[in-house]
């Protein structure tokens, strides 16, 4: 699936939530419980994503071109945020990563239930994942 | 259901006087426990503050015209009822100031300047928030002073033991708060107070979370200093009161320099202008300060142990509930609190809880209320904290207790 399918498929999975907040804040718990657990050595400092109010931590491996995330957090709701991200992102080649829109965000009325100080978390992510992007992308230049 | 609240007060009409309380917010009916961090303001205080600009905004004290006049008297009246609030001896003993955090940072930072020399020490509680920590580091750094911290119970109160032994006459300056913003915690001021002027200390006194709650009587307590924040006692945002003691506040030099705290000013010499006034530099907040004797109005009227009755229901209620719920720990059980509890949820954290709260239209706050000492002692990061004022209900906690089941059930399923 690409970048832009994933999306749209997120903005349809919101669209049943019909802007119940509530049910948007459980949804995204929930997609965060079925994100794969990560490894205990990974939740490290040197792996924590810098911005973010909560703890979260991210890793990241190339395979195939395609770059695989695994990511954590200690707060329900951030690790169903970091959840999504994964889930648009793996799998993908660091080019697309690096020009990616994310369209979702505006679609689903992010900003609406993230309030400021996690929109600049989610940023942070955002931006650890495109920093992945462009060391992968140096990495499979240089081989 | 619900026990009969004090019966004194009419609590649904006194929520028609807080115009913000009636909205939607996610859908549902706004329900705010937030109080701790800011209180909601009466009509009479947002009022005041448009017909200041409507009517009579001029700037003060040195205007000969009528608009000048009339703005001066509000602001001056403002003074005279925060000195009958706090049952102050002179009204130019109350200093006018952006809040506590401005008269804390006045006195380290004037009174330490002036009087403080190396090797002296400051007693500081565990239960101090930032505010009362930060002003006294900066100028213990400057001065070569030495902090020292009273430790704190598990339930939340200050040792009276330790606070003893750490008396001295090396000892200049005790700074505590007469509530804890965190655990609510009502600390033994006047004994602590009557123990550091044994031994020759000032005591400066927190004030921040007992303005709403406690009646304040600065003689009886006989503190150096007492600071207030307007916007904690149903007041405007940006403006508070220090309170200091005439004869010590006109040994201390002025904290900024600028207009209005000035006699004469020459390029070879400034003099300063007298008490209050050369604690007042620049234009002050003259709106807000106007506004603030509607707010002291607001809670005389309804007289404030009528409003501790009530909110001591409320908390009585909240912490019973709270309490019933398995796995929920209570932070904070002190014999005697303000309405304010602190909690955590085992296997939650509190970002979330807040997070799911809001999303059913309940303000609570999360994370370290600003006294990140106070919560390394407990071994937490964070507690969600509920804190209640005099326009809360029973049947809104009933709501705060239902959202946590929910919350429970949902996350450790």
């Amino acid at each position: 699936m690409t970048i832009n399918e994933t999306q749209d498929q997120i903005i349809s999975e919101f669209a049943l939530l019909d802007g119940d907040m509530e049910m948007i804040v459980f949804y995204i718990m929930e997609l965060g419980q079925k994100l794969p657990e990560m490894k205990v050595g990974d939740k490290s400092e040197l792996n924590e994503v810098k911005g973010c109010q909560s703890k979260v931590w991210m890793t990241a491996h190339l395979d195939n071109d395609g770059i695989y995330f695994q990511a954590d957090s200690n707060t329900a709701i951030t690790k169903g945020l970091v959840s999504i991200l994964v889930r648009i992102f793996n799998g993908q080649r660091p080019e697309d990563i690096l020009n990616a829109d994310l369209y979702f965000m505006k679609k689903i009325g992010m900003e609406r239930f993230i309030g400021t100080q996690r929109s600049n978390g989610f940023g942070a992510m955002i931006k650890q994942i495109k920093l992945y992007a462009l060391a992968f992308k140096t990495q499979l230049a240089a081989n | 259901m619900a026990t009969l609240l004090a019966p004194v007060l009419n609590i649904q009409k006194i929520r028609e006087e807080f115009p913000i309380l009636d909205q939607q917010v996610n859908g549902k009916t706004l329900i705010y426990f937030d109080n701790a961090a800011t209180n909601q303001k009466p009509k009479r205080v947002i009022e005041a503050l448009s017909t200041y600009y409507e009517k009579y905004n001029a700037n003060i004290h040195r205007g000969i015209h009528t608009l000048a006049e009339k703005a001066t008297r509000a602001y001056e009246d403002t003074r005279l009822a925060m000195q009958e609030f706090i049952h102050a001896q002179n009204p130019e003993e109350i200093i006018f100031t952006r809040g506590v955090t401005e008269s804390i940072n006045l006195v380290a930072s004037s009174y330490g300047r002036a009087f403080l020399k190396e090797g002296d020490e400051i007693i500081l509680s565990g239960l101090e928030h930032h505010s009362n920590i930060v002003p006294w580091q900066m100028i213990a750094e400057e001065r070569k002073a030495i902090i020292k911290v009273i430790t704190i119970t598990p339930s939340g109160e200050i040792d009276l033991d330790h606070y003893r032994q750490l008396l001295s006459p090396r000892t200049k300056i005790v700074a505590v708060n007469h509530a804890s913003n965190s655990l609510g915690t009502i600390n033994p001021i006047k004994e602590m107070i009557g123990m550091a002027h044994e031994v020759g200390a000032i005591v400066l006194i927190d004030g921040a979370q007992a303005s709403a709650h406690l009646a304040i009587d600065v003689i009886d307590l006989d503190c150096e200093f007492y600071c207030i924040s307007s916007h904690k006692m149903y007041g405007p945002t940006g403006t508070g009161i220090l309170y200091g003691k005439k004869e010590l506040l006109e040994k201390m030099p002025p904290y900024m320099g600028g207009g209005e705290m000035i006699k004469d000013v020459s390029f070879a010499k400034t003099t300063y202008n007298e008490l209050p006034y050369k604690f007042e530099a620049g234009t002050p907040n003259i709106a807000d300060v106007v506004a603030l004797k509607e707010a002291v109005g607001f809670i005389n009227q309804l007289g404030k142990e009528n409003i501790a009755a009530h909110e001591h229901e409320l908390l009585s209620y909240a912490t019973q509930k709270l309490a019933s719920l398995s796995s929920v720990r209570l932070i904070g059980t002190a014999s005697k609190k303000v309405s304010v509890q602190s909690f955590v949820i085992e296997g939650i954290h509190p970002f979330d809880i807040g997070q799911m709260l809001d999303a059913r239209g309940i303000a609570v706050r999360t994370g370290h209320h600003c006294t990140q000492p106070l919560m390394e002692s407990f071994g937490l990061d964070g507690t969600v904290r509920a804190s209640f004022a005099v326009y809360n209900t029973e049947e809104e906690i009933d709501v705060l207790i239902d959202g946590l089941k929910r919350i429970i059930a949902f996350l450790n399923k």
